[in-house]
């Protein structure tokens, strides 16, 4: 459970049932400010825009402050504070801005994480990042200040003493908070008064002890210390704040009532302009604490006098009336345009719940076939019924299968989405100019892959960032735009999903790889096509890279990024000619759980291999096939020689005296090899439900997973690129 | 038992609110923005509406005024929910017809005395 | 069937509900907890390179369970398979399994005084895995941390290396 701070101390209302969807939530903010942020166009900024960013921390914020995560609610009111004056035009719009929003977009995200993780060890310090906000908020002084802002002088009087420092210096004389502060500051902010504050009479003297926690939890409120008591049922302090009288009655009423309260000066104090104090005050605006301060203007609840709704004889509550005032400015609230970010018309729904569904889906496809295998016999003249019911059975379970896959189906935009900042941060790190353009966002693939799928292509996106893509002065002096592109595009190509990483870089340089490959000692020659000597950089600890930066070229990449591409079932491609670029082609079946399989019997047992790896089968002359060293053999398909596998043999298959009957061979492919598999007999093709293995046991080599057949009795998946790579090597 | 409409484009401000204000005895109706609230305000009996200000589509002061033009919430109170307390921000909620307002972040048992004081 | 935890109304303080079933000659318990289920035997499909005692994975209800035979595992006389033969479904923490063996007894409340520390004796299975030794008239039941006994490496169930 995260910890929480006193953000109001309602006894019975247990919030902790909220947080998650709060983070949640809160993260989807963070990701939407994020992509706006990138996308601002900072010399024609867009209003909406504008407001949605704004919007974002400001409902980070306002969460945050009710949960009680008042370090986020402190960062986040500072973005709120630099992004509405950004949204009122009271400021440009500067890249030194999007940065420090980023960061602190960044930082919210760790802050929240901790929360979420339990609120253990030291919370990110962020006093750093808020310094720099203020700085920004305040370093361009405000054109004429809007006419419906007049009653509240934020805008017109200089808030901070750094006002004249430069943009993105740190202001000196910070009166900026410190993040805690149990003793008083080294320096004191202008403005600070020196106050003796009585609190009592109080049936319990311990709720002025609330008083003083006020001052530990709010940030630049000012330093609190006790006094010696002036009764027993009274307490005593010795305050320096800044803040007004009113604010301060304002923030005690929470514990104890106006009249409670006697505040009175200690030192004299030089007179201060009420303005500024003003304007510090509300600059520190105080939040995530409750108000009730009858007659206070700035209440925490009020009722309209005379408005409609207020029912006969209800006291106006917490607040003065508000006269109504003839001048009182029509503002801006009109109804915003239909730009939403809101998607009314869709629900969530847990991952577990759709997995289940799908699950239960699959017990039904299974059943669906067994009833089919069924009634195969049967007559259909006798049974004509029956067999039309089954015919329409089969074709609704194809459709409900369809259906329901796709319920798990999400747009590679979810995958796409980092790179924008990620390539943003690296090139800028790399002194690069790199542009990102991506294709067919709206491609959809199986939830399962996106979590995968994204560690390789970061991968691949970083490299063609560090390796592929040249330093500017290098790209003109070849000739080319200063700006290198990188582009990721996704298609659905068959019955897979076809992920591109392209890059307008240098490219591969055959020779270079040629001669590492030697160094290497892998056997290479020259006649080698093109294709194979690319694929020679997924040799693991390859990299033809001369310096190894920390971003990649330590060579353990493109053969881990094989291999995770090959563990979902896909292949990786690359095309390259030197001096113009490189492209990384990705290949992924569309959906992992439900395949097209083809079953083979091997003496008792039951296998399935994947249909889209099977390329032909035969039956078994024995003169086409050789046995070379240590008993493997060879067969002869037209004018190829290929291994044979026999699937008894690999997988100890007992036959119980019988005869073997292997006669059988099926062609399969995979890593671009081909193998022939042994088996005694083929038994059909037709759609498996794959089932996990390692959930509940572990990983079976030349094993990918196991289905239920229209028995209910387990088959195992053979993993032909397993196999073939057995064969192979 | 009284109907509440509560407003908020934040999904655990308005889970919180909702559950603070069944536990209460009240019956809620959640909206995601003004223009959602609008719609269903339409088909639904709601005694009251708590509406956040700060939202998409339509925000709060905007939600009020469309309100008080239809003869059958005339009188029905409405709440804005705000962080800001400015006098600005209470000019316009009492010019769009308002009943009231109350700052965020609020103690649930706030919210519930708040109500109290409205509906009984 | 199904076997259900149930709360018994007179719970001695810290009393825990324990399977009982037997291997060979000695009477085991586990935590009724992490039993989800008890099945008859029915051939699983086999697994090419597992150790003998895993005897496979069956299907349970759309789930990929594997097989052990205790029996065999822990180098029992006999391991046979008919009719009578019983499967416990496991429900730990990480994993379902089923566990083969010879019979199953009944559902134990045993509270802490009637269960002493394990003496550290010679058995075949590792003594980290035996919680204590029950007894309850004249029965002596050796308990088993189940969840323990089956992520150990030598159970086969988790990969070797991490």
């Amino acid at each position: 459970m995260a910890e929480v701070q006193s953000a109001g101390g309602g006894a019975d209302f247990d919030l902790s049932q909220f947080y998650e969807i709060f983070f949640e939530e809160a993260g989807e903010n963070l990701d939407q400010m994020e992509k706006m942020l990138l996308s601002l166009d900072l010399t024609q900024a867009d209003d909406e825009e504008l407001n949605g960013i704004f919007r974002c921390a400001h409902s980070i914020k306002g969460g945050a402050a009710t949960f009680g995560f008042s370090d986020v609610a402190e960062l986040t009111h500072h973005m709120e504070s630099l992004l509405d004056k950004l949204r009122r035009h009271e400021l440009q719009p500067a890249p030194s801005m999007v940065d420090v929003l980023l960061e602190s977009a960044d930082a919210s995200r760790s802050l929240l994480a901790r929360h979420q993780a339990g609120g253990e060890g030291d919370s990110l310090d962020t006093s750093d990042l808020v310094r720099r906000i203020a700085g920004l908020a305040a370093g361009q002084a405000a054109p004429a200040p809007a006419p419906a802002r007049a009653p509240a002088p934020v805008a017109v009087v200089a808030v901070e003493p750094a006002v004249s420092a430069p943009l993105d210096e740190e202001p000196e004389a910070s009166p900026q908070p410190a993040a805690e502060a149990p003793a008083p500051a080294p320096a004191a902010p202008p403005g600070t008064r020196s106050l003796e504050i009585h609190v009592g009479p109080l049936e319990r003297p311990e709720q002025a002890e609330a008083v003083r926690e006020l001052f530990r939890d709010i940030p630049g409120l000012g330093t609190i210390e006790a006094l010696p008591s002036p009764q027993p049922d009274m307490r005593a302090f010795a305050v320096e704040t800044a803040s007004s009288d009113e604010d301060l009655l304002d923030l005690f009423v929470f514990h104890v009532s106006k009249e409670q309260v006697r505040i009175l000066p200690r030192a004299p104090q030089e007179p201060v302009d009420p303005d500024e104090i003003e304007a510090q005050a509300a600059a520190r605006r105080p939040f995530g604490f409750f108000h009730d301060a009858p007659g206070s203007p700035i209440a925490s609840f009020g009722l309209f006098e005379g408005a409609p709704g207020v029912p006969e004889g209800a006291q106006a509550g917490g607040a003065q009336s508000e006269q109504s005032s003839a001048s009182a400015p029509r503002t801006a609230a009109a109804p915003k345009s239909a730009q939403t970010a809101l998607e009314a018309s869709s629900i969530r729904v847990s991952v577990s719940k759709v997995d289940q569904l799908i699950n239960l889906v699959g017990e039904l496809v299974i059943t669906q076939a067994m009833l089919a295998q069924n009634s195969q016999g049967l007559d259909p003249s006798q049974y004509q019924q029956l067999m039309s019911g089954l015919a329409d059975l089969d074709r609704n379970t194809r459709d409900l299968q369809e259906s329901v896959m796709s319920i798990r189906m999400i747009p590679m935009s979810t995958v796409f989405s980092r790179f924008p900042r990620m390539l943003r941060d690296l090139a800028g790190k790399l002194g690069k100019k790199v542009d990102l353009v991506t294709q067919g966002e709206a491609t959809e693939l199986d939830k399962s892959l996106v979590e995968k799928i994204t560690d390789p292509l970061t991968h691949l996106v970083r490299n063609s960032c560090d390796h592929g893509v040249e330093a500017p002065d290098v790209r003109i002096a070849a000739g080319k735009a200063e700006t290198g592109t990188i582009t990721l595009s996704a298609s659905h190509q068959g019955g897979s999903i076809v992920i591109e990483v392209r890059d307008d870089g240098r490219g591969l340089s055959r020779e270079k790889i040629l001669k590492k490959a030697v160094e290497r000692g892998i056997e290479v020659n020259d006649q080698m096509s093109d294709s194979d000597v690319w694929g020679l950089i997924f040799a693991p600890g390859f990299s033809t890279a001369e310096t190894v930066t920390d971003v990649s070229g330590r060579g353990v990449g493109m053969d881990v990024v094989k291999k995770n591409i090959n563990s979902l079932g896909g292949s990786v491609d690359i095309d390259s000619v030197e001096g113009y670029g490189m492209k990384v082609s990705v290949r992924l079946p569309l959906t992992l759980a439900i395949m097209d399989g083809m079953s083979v019997r091997v003496a008792d047992e039951v296998y399935i291999l994947p249909l889209s790896s099977v390329i032909e089968s035969f039956q078994v002359e024995p003169e086409t096939v050789s046995t070379i060293a240590q008993g493997s053999q060879l067969v002869k398909v037209r004018s190829d020689y290929m291994p044979v596998v026999a699937l008894d043999k690999t997988f100890q298959v007992p036959r119980n005296g019988d005869a073997r009957e292997a006669n059988i061979m099926v062609v399969v492919e995979a890593d671009g090899s081909r193998v022939a598999l042994q088996v005694d007999e083929l038994l059909g093709q037709h759609q498996v439900v794959v089932k996990n293995l390692e959930s509940n046991y572990r990983r079976v080599p030349n094993i990918s997973g196991a289905t239920i057949l229209g028995d209910g009795k387990v088959a195992l998946i053979l993993d032909t690129g397993g196999l073939v790579r057995r064969a192979r090597y | 038992m009284f109907s509440i409409l509560a407003v908020d484009d934040s999904p655990s401000m308005r889970k919180m609110v909702s559950f603070t204000l069944t536990g209460a005895g009240y019956h809620v109706v959640e909206a995601v923005d003004g223009q959602d609230a609008f719609e269903k305000a339409q088909t639904e009996k709601i005694d009251l509406v708590l509406a956040d200000q700060n939202m998409p589509r339509l925000d709060g002061i905007g939600l009020t005024r469309m309100l008080r033009e239809n003869p059958k919430f005339k009188n029905t109170p409405i709440l804005i929910l705000t962080t800001e307390s400015s006098d600005q921000m209470k000019q316009a909620g009492r010019a769009a017809g308002a009943t009231g307002w109350l700052v965020k972040p609020f103690d649930p048992s706030r919210l519930i005395e708040v109500i109290q004081k409205v509906i009984r | 069937m199904g076997v259900m935890g149930k709360m018994d109304e007179g719970s001695a303080k810290g009393a825990r509900e324990y399977l009982t079933f037997r291997l060979d000659k000695e009477e085991y318990g586990i935590d009724i907890l992490k039993v989800q289920e008890i099945r008859g035997y029915e051939p699983p499909t086999r697994i090419a390179n597992a150790p003998a005692f895993i005897k496979g994975v069956v299907n349970l209800r759309g789930t990929i369970v594997p097989i052990v035979d205790m029996r065999l595992k822990f180098n029992c006389d006999q391991a046979d398979y008919n009719s009578f033969t019983v499967v416990i479904i496991l429900n730990l923490r990480n994993r379902v399994v089923g566990i083969v063996v010879d019979s199953v007894s009944d559902v134990l409340e045993l509270s802490p005084d009637h269960i002493k520390a394990a003496p550290d004796i010679e058995s075949v299975i590792d003594n980290g895995c035996i919680l204590g030794l029950g007894s309850i008239a004249e029965r002596m039941l050796i308990l088993l941390d189940i969840e323990k006994l089956m992520s150990s490496v030598d159970m086969g169930l988790v990969p070797a290396e991490a």
